[in-house]
């Protein structure tokens, strides 16, 4: 990947910086998916990494997801901060010994070559409280800037994960805008183009964080988020019931699914504001009590590893 | 003599769990030694973010064989005891024990037991995995296919035994997946080759050439002499700071230390939050000028030699500064357009707890409790009205919304900024306080009964709703906040009666006893001027102190055997006549001038007494209290209470109730040990 062409390069082009840690993941025997196609959070929340990650069955696989954060959305007007990013999400399962010299390849690989750069494995568990996970890892720091999460996970949907998912998780706009020395994320050279055949990333987004963030914020019907959250928890259930065969289970990710429709109304509702600080733990523990009856009804099935 | 080395290479060990499992690592390791009969001569333990390590010298090649004696059952005892015997011993008969005689006991049987000493190699190679399969870490995890657990992905272990001029051996064992050699590994980037290890001497110095400080007090002094360095380069000062200096020594192997800096603009955000974001989000060191400002610099500690001389690591770690000051001091400015008041609303309609209400409706309580409490504590009452109302307004700001660790003081700089008094804007800040044992307790009056306001509000609403602390579980810090109550009132020297529930008064009691402990107080000397009704922290304090002087008088101590001789001959004389004796003493009664000395003695020191507590003064009354020494001593000398009329024997115990009665007074002299 040292001879890609200048629009191509990283430095010059955020797909090209996605283009590369693809083909790099797929040189290490990654399966390289495409995006959930539903809303969620984080790219943990893809079937490829929740569900995967439960079961004695080894896995490989790298992926763009698309995370929505309504609660961050700034209309537009923060250099920062997006309601709707990319994350590009690792997951290598058995964690492999020398998975952390990967990581560090993949960097360079992107053009953040460590005797340049001072990179570091800081201290950060994680957890996600609504899927029931936690794990062990670092914040990876680039130069004082966090540019992956690396994430050796213990535990999905409540229960132990053996053998052991290792997860790297790129926010790929942070990033790309230190590859591509840009201050704004809005600034960011997306197709490498020069010219006129520039586009931005403000150009592909930015009217797209401006809506959203109104949206989001002003604009959701909260009754209808509440009734959307509400009926995702029952068809969970209802499809979990009907998908039970003896001790088989027959419809697993859809019922997964609603999981991830639970989760991105709670987001929603979150942003709206209308969820007090005492009934948010009772919503959390909601979607959790569903992602616990899915993981069990994952290891139900033969992607689960059951007989 | 032999000299063990072990290294337990690693990914990298989160910064604040080093220094603590070196200790334990070499704790572990140095006690199993023992324990199998190797005496060690020294053991030292470092650590580096990817390595634990420990040399241990001058072991024993073996440790020595022992002989144990077991004492047995008397001869001619039952066969269970006897067959229990041969079972625990490890004999297959009786010929193999001895009989010995004991003159009380009789014969008895002994079995000597030789255990062969073993080779330290080999008891080490049972004692290591063991600890490293016990290793006390907080959190642990498993990676790979594998169920060992490590702090972080355990990727080889060194442990090679030996002397100095042998070639050592393995240690062999394996853990997990691992297996014990003498190969390790230097800095991640800038020497990542294998290496092979032979004995500390060698490890040291390779790891050295690989860029590996080892020793984690180096790296500090290292960071802690380039950053001053560099400074005074500069003509500025490194900012002190101890913990990020720990953090940081654990994030690196090989410390390079650079200076970067940031557009003096913005130096118009209170610095608190400057060093604030620097320090929590970067872990940079902030730097003040010759006149104590804080300079647009900082210190980045990485942990490379780059090849373009550091430059781009710089300018990346400026980068993010410049991002994150640029988010705080958007936060500033969008904080400074509001009044501070703006915020309110939104309190009412944040959960303060759900059996307590909102956060505005804690307010409300506090604005209302500081008015009451004002005047007590010399406020003035509007003014601590006002600073209650302001204390949690920046709650809502975006600021403290960003940097949490900045509550009060940003309320402070928002406060002074639209105009309020400093008193008030002091009393946003200091309310907060003091938020543990060496924490600065507020002393300006508003400051004070907002503070206090606000901890009394906390107690009391969580004792109303029954979630007091229990153990260790103490989730809404009560303790702490009883501490600080106790604090206040005792550093400002405040009469400040507590008003509150029985319960909640204990809960103070607990925590002054544990308080006045601390500082040096007897933990008897507390029972005796606490009383279940002690409402008056400062009296408690005072009493403890006069009392703890008395003691450690010559008077006080033979006083106090005085009062114990009467308060036992009293509990005696009272349970044998089934009644308490609290009669006033009758002058015609007393028959020796002893007696009648100790009585008009008494008489005296009781008014003088109560006319010292009367004003608090109880290095006073202890004063009176100590001139009861000599008539006591010889009333006990000279007189016999029980005598045998039985008008004489009542008057003199009258007198020594109201002896009792009279001590009573400054405290309960039963409860004082000795």
């Amino acid at each position: 990947m040292t001879n890609r062409p200048s629009h191509m390069d990283p430095k010059n082009s955020f797909q090209g910086l996605i283009l590369t840690l693809q083909q790099f993941w797929a040189e290490q025997g990654c399966v390289i998916l495409q995006p959930y196609d539903m809303q969620m959070g984080a790219g943990t929340f893809h079937t490829a990494t929740t569900l995967r990650a439960l079961g004695p069955k080894p896995w490989k696989a790298a992926y763009v997801q698309p995370s929505r954060r309504p609660k961050d959305g700034r209309y537009g007007e923060n250099p920062n901060r997006l309601q709707h990013y990319y994350q590009f999400q690792v997951i290598l399962k058995p964690s492999p010994p020398d998975i952390q010299e990967l990581y560090l390849k993949s960097l360079a690989a992107i053009g953040l070559d460590a005797s340049l750069h001072d990179v570091r494995f800081v201290e950060d568990d994680w957890e996600s409280p609504t899927l029931g996970a936690w794990g062990l890892g670092w914040e990876c720091w680039c130069d004082g800037m966090e540019v992956s999460q690396f994430t050796y996970f213990q535990q999905v949907a409540g229960f132990e994960c053996s053998p052991v998912p290792g997860e790297i998780t790129y926010g790929l706009e942070r990033l790309a805008m230190y590859v591509q020395g840009v201050e704004n994320v809005y600034d960011l050279n997306f197709n490498g183009g020069t010219g006129d055949d520039k586009v931005t990333y403000g150009d592909v987004f930015l009217q797209n964080e401006q809506e959203s963030s109104k949206y989001n914020f002003e604009a959701a019907d909260t009754e209808i988020l509440f009734r959307h959250f509400a009926d995702a928890e029952q068809e969970c259930r209802a499809i979990l019931a009907k998908g039970a065969e003896g001790n088989r289970q027959t419809m697993a990710i859809p019922a997964y699914e609603q999981v991830v429709k639970a989760s991105h109304n709670f987001n929603m509702l979150d942003a709206r504001g209308v969820i007090s600080v005492t009934e948010r733990q009772s919503y959390i523990l909601r979607i959790r009590d569903l992602a616990k009856s899915c993981g069990e009804a994952w290891l139900q099935t033969a992607g689960g590893g059951a007989e | 003599m032999p000299e063990l080395l072990l290294e337990l290479f690693s990914e990298e060990i989160p910064a604040r769990f080093q220094r603590r499992a070196a200790d334990d690592l070499k704790k572990a390791v140095t006690n199993a030694l023992v324990d199998a009969g190797l005496v060690y001569e020294g053991a030292k333990a470092f650590v580096t973010p990817r390595r634990l390590a420990l040399t241990v010298t001058g072991l024993p090649a073996r440790s020595p064989d022992t002989r144990e004696e077991k004492k047995g059952p008397k001869v001619g005892a039952p066969q269970p005891a006897i067959d229990g015997f041969l079972r625990s011993a490890g004999l297959s008969s009786l010929d193999e024990a001895k009989v010995e005689s004991d003159p009380k006991k009789g014969d008895f049987y002994v079995a000597h037991i030789n255990k062969p000493g073993a080779e330290a190699v080999t008891l080490l190679s049972a004692i290591l995995p063991k600890i490293l399969t016990d290793f006390p870490w907080a959190k642990s995890m498993r990676w790979g296919s594998g169920s060992f657990s490590w702090v972080r992905p355990l990727r080889a272990i060194t442990a090679t035994f030996g002397s100095e001029n042998e070639d050592p051996v393995v240690i062999p064992f394996a853990s997990g997946v691992v297996e014990s050699g003498q190969t390790t590994f230097g800095h991640r980037f800038l020497a990542p080759a294998a290496i092979k290890v032979r004995r500390f001497d060698d490890y040291v110095e390779a790891l050295e050439r690989a860029k590996v400080v080892l020793d984690i007090d180096r790296r500090k002094d290292i960071i802690r002499t380039d950053a001053e360095q560099l400074a005074f380069a500069q003509g500025l000062t490194v900012i002190a700071d101890e913990g990020l200096l720990e953090e940081v020594a654990g994030l690196v192997e090989w410390p390079v230390v650079m200076m970067g800096s940031f557009d003096p603009a913005f130096l118009e955000v209170p610095e608190e939050a400057i060093i604030a974001t620097i320090r929590a989000n970067q872990k940079c060191f902030c730097l003040r000028d010759a006149s104590g400002k804080l300079a647009p610099n900082f210190i980045i500690t990485s942990n490379t030699v780059a090849s373009d001389g550091g430059a781009t690591i710089i300018a990346g770690n400026e980068r993010v500064i410049r991002a994150r000051l640029s988010d705080a001091m958007f936060f500033y400015n969008g904080d400074l357009s509001l009044p501070l008041e703006h915020g309110l609303p939104k309190l009412e309609e944040t959960v303060f707890h759900a059996k307590l209400g909102t956060q505005f409706a804690r307010i409300e309580r506090l604005v209302k409790l500081a008015g009451e409490i004002a005047p007590q504590v010399g406020a003035d009452p509007e003014r601590a009205k006002r600073a209650a109302m302001l204390a949690k307004a920046d709650l809502t700001t975006q600021m403290v919304g960003e940097f949490p660790e900045l509550q009060g003081l940003m309320g402070r700089y928002y406060a002074l900024a639209q105009g309020e008094p400093a008193d008030i804007a002091t009393a946003v800040e200091m309310h907060y306080k003091p938020l543990g044992p060496t924490d600065k307790v507020p002393t300006e009056p508003v400051s004070i009964a907002v503070a206090l306001a606000d901890k009394l509000d906390l107690l009391t609403g969580f004792w109303a709703i029954d979630e007091k602390p229990t153990g260790s579980r103490d989730p809404f810090a009560l303790r702490r906040a009883a501490l600080g109550v106790i604090r206040i009132i005792s550093e400002n020297n405040l009469r400040f009666p507590l008003k509150v529930d029985a319960d909640l008064l204990a809960f103070f009691h607990d925590r002054l006893k544990v308080s006045l402990r601390d500082a040096g107080a007897r933990h008897d000397l507390l029972d005796a001027v606490i009383s279940a009704d002690s409402n008056d922290i400062l009296q408690v304090t005072q009493r403890a102190e006069a009392l703890s002087a008395l003691l450690s008088s010559a008077d006080g101590q033979n006083l106090l055997a005085g009062y114990k001789r009467a308060a036992n001959i009293l509990a005696a004389e009272e349970k044998k006549d089934g009644k308490a004796y609290a009669g006033a003493v009758e002058q015609d009664a007393l028959k020796l001038s002893e007696e009648t000395a100790l009585a008009f003695a008494v008489d005296a020191v009781h008014a003088a007494v109560s006319n010292h507590v009367a004003k608090d003064d109880y290095k006073g009354a202890m004063g009176e209290l100590a001139t009861l020494r000599a008539p006591v001593d010889a009333f006990f000398t000279a007189v016999l209470v029980n005598d045998a009329d039985p008008a004489v024997r009542a008057n003199r115990l009258n007198l020594l109730a109201r002896l009792r009665d009279t001590m009573h007074l400054v405290a309960d002299f039963g409860k004082v040990a000795g």
